[in-house]
């Protein structure tokens, strides 16, 4: 019993120095790190955050009855504050049904056409920014833990590939900026790490909500790159690669970005 | 659908000074933002403010297409009495959109 | 990689973005009027007044700004009126605040616009007619990789 208890307390000690060991190299940062203290302080205090205004809106979409079936995501998934509960820090997941990965917006969408019975909502409108704002601050605070189906590993490769892959006029891949360049400045603004921990955020420059396909959009126009069509497999690749890239990191959705 | 975040304290002492802090969801549009057409997106924007408490309006703002997108106000009053404090927002076409938050004042 | 061609090339789009966006700007004149308009033949005077800006502005398009007015806000004494004015957006207002002694404090705090590189004014009429300023300059960077 008391050597069992020693071993016990040996192995906790040991898991704690592995801890603390990856905590000490773990030198990824969040967006948020790169920004200005004024720009930060809007994010990390609700009542200045004008990303809670989406999350708002979708509390309330939440408990509002839809589509043919009369009943609304509340009605399915609990009203309470433990529903979607960290949900968000899982996605994109593998859609067994489709057998295709599946974005948290994709997911919303599914259930407001198929279990609602509801005209989804076009992807960036209002509602669908509301209700996965909603679902993806229900994980604030929470690591950002992958989902494990084997079938999301080719996936998160193939948004690997893109992420090397040159594109645009400027030639330039995701990764020559947000890997080889980041903390450098591009023009005036410094370059992130890009991890997709803040989504939906907040962007000063769009003075409203956008998602995560939104942000890349950016990133595709300004390498005067062909922007992939919204919804496209090779956002939710991207996705999936950069969830995976910001593994253990924490969710702070609504984040607020210049 | 347009959502306001208020924040008041709960309680304060009589006497006390306290801040308010409001957020509410408007795109603010300033007449300026060209369109593809070659025109403007016509100008509406939220125009006034008013925070209305114990019989007396304690704080406004005239505000220009020069304030942001979903107008942040916060500022200062001294907690008289308890009870209701309601604020109010008026666009340039006139239409008024009203919220309220009460304090308890010992 | 050649990052300063790279972003040559993006504030070229972003320095278009921004001169569509201003098809008409006010002009020092302008906001001179508006401000003399504003303190109603008083000569406003340096002090009383703090502005609170960042100098390097992140996004123009949300400036956390406050004006605090060294004031004791009684009946005797309070500030009446806050008008903060700007150089070079199509309109030299930005807002007006009407405060009286029921405030306790002469404080308020804002988001603003600014599209451009410039000086912002904060004017403070007093209840006995005296009129206080403050200002700040400001510059305003540009997002990269913006849109369109
Ligand atoms: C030329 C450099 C460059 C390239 C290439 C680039 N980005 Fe970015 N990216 C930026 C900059 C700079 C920002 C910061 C935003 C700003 O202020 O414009 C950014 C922001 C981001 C963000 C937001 C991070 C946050 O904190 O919210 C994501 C995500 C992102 N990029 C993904 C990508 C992806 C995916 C690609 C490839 C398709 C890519 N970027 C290509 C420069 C680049
Ligand atoms: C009629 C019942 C029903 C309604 C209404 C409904 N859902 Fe669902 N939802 C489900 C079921 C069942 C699943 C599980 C499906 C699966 O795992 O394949 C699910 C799954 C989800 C998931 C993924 C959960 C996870 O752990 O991966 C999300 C997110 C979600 N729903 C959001 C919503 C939202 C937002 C609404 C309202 C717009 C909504 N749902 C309305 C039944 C419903």
């Amino acid at each position: 019993m008391i050597r069992r208890r020693g071993a016990a307390l040996a192995l906790l000690l040991a898991l704690a120095t592995v801890a603390t060991r990856v905590e000490a190299q773990d030198t990824r940062r969040s967006g948020f790190m790169f920004m200005s203290p004024g720009t930060q302080a809007m994010q990390r205090d609700d009542m200045e955050n004008p990303g809670m205004l989406a999350v708002l809106d979708g509390a309330e979409l939440w408990a509002k009855p839809a589509g043919t079936s009369g009943r609304s995501c509340a009605d399915c998934h609990g009203g309470g504050a433990e529903a979607m509960r960290g949900v968000a820090a899982r996605y994109p997941a593998f859609d067994a049904t489709r057998g295709e990965a599946i974005d948290l917006a994709g997911r919303i969408l599914q259930c407001r056409a198929e279990r609602q019975g509801d005209a989804p909502p076009p992807r960036e409108s209002r509602t669908l920014l509301a209700l996965t704002a909603f679902v993806a601050h229900r994980a604030r605070g929470m690591p950002v833990a992958p989902d494990a189906d084997p079938r999301m590993t080719p996936v998160v490769e193939a948004g690997r590939a893109l992420w090397h892959k040159r594109l645009g006029q400027l030639d330039l891949s995701c990764a020559q900026c947000h890997d080889d360049n980041a903390g450098q400045k591009l023009a005036s603004a410094p370059i992130p790490e890009a991890h997709p921990t803040g989504y939906p955020i907040y962007r000063l420059e769009w003075q409203t909500t956008g998602s995560l396909q939104r942000r890349i959009r950016g990133c595709l126009t300004g390498v005067r790159a062909e922007p992939f069509a919204y919804g496209a497999d090779e956002y939710i690749a991207l996705e999936a690669f950069l969830m995976e890239r910001a593994r253990g990191m924490e969710i702070e959705t609504p984040g607020v970005r210049p | 659908m347009s959502r306001a975040l208020i924040n008041v304290p709960a309680k304060a002492r009589k006497g006390e000074v306290i801040q308010i802090r409001t957020l509410v969801q408007h795109e603010m549009e300033t007449g300026f933002r060209p369109l593809p057409n070659g025109g403007f997106a016509p100008r509406l924007i939220l125009r006034r403010f008013e925070c209305i408490y114990d019989g007396e309006t304690v704080f406004a703002a005239d505000l220009h297409p020069a304030i942001s997108a979903n107008p942040y106000l916060a500022f200062r009053t001294v907690a008289t009495t308890s009870g209701e404090m309601l604020f109010r927002w008026i666009d340039d076409r006139g239409a008024v959109r009203e919220e309220r938050a009460t304090i308890e004042v010992t | 990689m050649d990052l300063p061609t790279a972003s040559r090339r993006l504030v070229l789009g972003g320095g278009l973005a921004l001169l569509a966006i201003s098809p008409a700007r006010a002009t020092p004149e302008a906001m001179r009027a508006a401000m003399q308009g504003f303190a109603g033949g008083a000569e406003p005077r340096p002090g009383r007044v703090r502005l609170e800006m960042p100098t390097l502005v992140e996004n123009g398009n949300a400036v956390p700004t406050t004006v605090i007015v060294d004031s004791p806000m009684t009946a005797a004494d309070h500030v009446v009126e806050i008008a903060l004015f700007n150089e070079r957006n199509p309109l030299p207002d930005i807002a007006r605040f009407t405060l009286g002694p029921r405030c306790g404090q002469a404080w308020v705090s804002t988001r603003i616009r600014l599209g451009d590189t410039q000086s912002v004014h904060a004017l403070a009429r007093m209840n006995d007619g005296s009129v206080w300023s403050a200002s700040a300059e400001l510059i305003v960077t540009l997002p990269a990789c913006i849109e369109g």
